[in-house]
């Protein structure tokens, strides 16, 4: 599999570790009353789609930036790739 | 129909004309006290088990291809009861006893060959670990041996003993492990099962539940709707694609594990031997392949086919243990999608839906649980008790701080 690197173009995915679903940068709000529901939910359960997914990729023999994928599951066919730092700025 | 070397020598002499049908292909009736979502190993053996020794009477098993066409026609076949924490062991010791006795049992011959197999050490460090682990083994009465250098140069003499960087330092033993024929146990669980009254229904996708005040009440196929007193799923791979219908979210992860299958060579192999210092196992099949396996690719997949970087790494940890495996030609290789948990470690439990119960997240191991999964499945489902072997494998392990986890890496389902 090749990623599109936003900055470095495609690099071959065995460059990058796989870290799993993009939804692991909104971390839950620690204070909530239900933080602990909250975090073990956040710690043990996925949505694990067939087909379009996000994904956390670290492009850890490169530039040792974090990138969200989108991937279909089903096909392995990469549909883009952004850099995780501007998509938190975006949620932000 | 009973087999027997008495029928085998009958039907020699008259042509073979006496053997039946293994199984009926039956319609679906329109309800059933309990259908079994998933006809492969572990679906079949439930049914076998529900009906054998619990007595269950109104039995369907759904499949939506044919019978043993999932993770039990793509497996490496590996048997064996090595596990080291007190939650897994004593279920997949169960799960081995089951399997000694799987051919008189069933009266198929599923050929179960106990060649045992050899985790090599590399290390003194990986010896200590093995010698605590198979103090776990004795344990639950499943037996282990510690090898020395020597023994296992007696034993397999064609590995790379001198390897540089690797040097093989002993091994951990389990004699009664082995292998068994992927298709032999499916056919064997079909068979016992339908010849209980086991309605075995295959091209039937299951593509919702009827669910109404928490209570499930049936299931929607591609062949109609079938209504269920109790549902079992037991689909790992497919966990996450058919728990969504029931609107579970699951501490799961579906990834791709590849294995290959060398041209057939002559006996080389005795049993299964595993690279202590990179992950890479090998057995040969009765056929004369050589079959092996590595690492999970290691990203999420439902694609069934792996990519080139795992296929070059498990071959990388063959010829650092066997060089001579690099004459031998690879004939396939193939793909299965395996339920990654949370702790590497299974789920069979009861779900928050009143009659939905659950069986999956057997990471790379499902194929040597297939007895033990299906008997403890029937267990919980015919009297809604977890047996005594399963009492870890609950959902809510992960919320109370229980997890099992073998390799200590958290909740990380790609490293486990």
């Amino acid at each position: 599999m090749l990623i599109p690197h936003p900055l470095l173009g495609l690099r071959d995915s065995q460059e990058f570790t796989y870290l799993g679903d993009a939804s692991l940068m909104q971390r839950p709000d620690a204070s909530a009353q239900n933080a602990e529901a909250e975090f073990c939910d956040y710690v043990f359960l996925r949505d694990n789609p067939a087909g379009e997914h996000r994904e956390l990729w670290f492009h850890e023999q490169g530039d040792r930036s974090w990138l969200v994928v989108t991937r279909d599951t089903t096909t392995h066919e990469i549909l883009g790739a952004e850099l995780a730092s501007d998509v938190k700025g975006a949620v932000k | 129909m009973k087999f027997s070397g008495f029928k085998v020598v009958k039907e020699a002499l008259t042509g073979h004309k006496g053997w039946t049908q293994l199984w009926r292909n039956p319609e679906p009736k329109s309800a059933y006290d309990i259908v079994i979502v998933g006809g492969g190993g572990h679906g079949l053996a439930t049914a076998y088990y529900l009906a054998k020794v619990y007595g269950e009477l109104s039995i369907a098993v759904l499949e939506k291809g044919w019978i043993g066409s999932g993770n039990a026609g793509r497996n490496t076949t590996i048997i064996r009861s090595n596990y080291l924490l007190p939650g897994n062991q004593p279920f997949y010791e169960f799960s081995m006893k089951l399997w000694e006795n799987l051919e008189q049992d069933t009266n198929f011959n599923s050929m179960v060959s106990q060649r045992s197999i050899i985790n090599l050490i590399h290390s003194d460090g990986q010896r200590d670990a093995y010698r605590r682990r198979g103090n776990a083994m004795m344990l639950s009465d499943a037996g282990a041996r510690l090898l020395s250098r020597d023994d296992i140069k007696r034993m397999v003499p064609f590995l790379n003993f001198d390897n540089a960087r690797f040097p093989i330092k002993g091994g951990l033993m389990q004699t009664r492990a082995g292998t068994a024929r992927h298709d032999g146990v499916v056919w064997g669980y079909a068979r016992g099962a339908d010849q209980r009254g086991v309605d075995i229904i295959q091209n039937c996708e299951v593509t919702g539940f009827k669910i109404e005040n928490g209570k499930v009440l049936g299931v929607e196929t591609s062949r109609g709707f079938i209504g269920a007193k109790k549902v079992g799923v037991s689909v790992a791979g497919s966990s996450g694609r058919v728990m969504e219908q029931a609107g579970m979210r699951l501490p799961i992860e579906s990834h791709v594990l590849q294995a290959f299958v060398s041209e057939g060579l002559k006996p080389t192999i005795p049993g299964v031997i595993t690279f202590g210092a990179g992950h890479f196992y090998v057995s040969q099949s009765d056929k004369g392949g050589l079959v092996f396996g590595g690492d999970i690719d290691g990203y999420n997949s439902y694609a069934q086919r792996g990519n080139l970087p795992v296929v070059e790494d498990v071959l990388e940890g063959g010829m650092a243990l066997m060089p001579m495996i690099g004459r031998a030609r690879l004939l396939r290789a193939w793909g299965g999608l395996v339920d990654m948990s949370m702790d590497g470690s299974p789920i069979i439990d009861k779900t928050g839906i009143e009659g939905l119960y659950f069986n999956g997240a057997w990471n790379y191991g499902g194929f040597k649980a297939t007895p033990a999964a299906g008997y403890t499945f029937a267990h919980l489902l015919a009297t809604d008790t977890p047996h005594e072997t399963a009492t870890a494998f609950r959902f809510d392990r992960f919320s109370r701080g229980y997890v099992i986890d073998e390799k200590g890496v958290g909740a990380q389902p790609n490293l486990h």
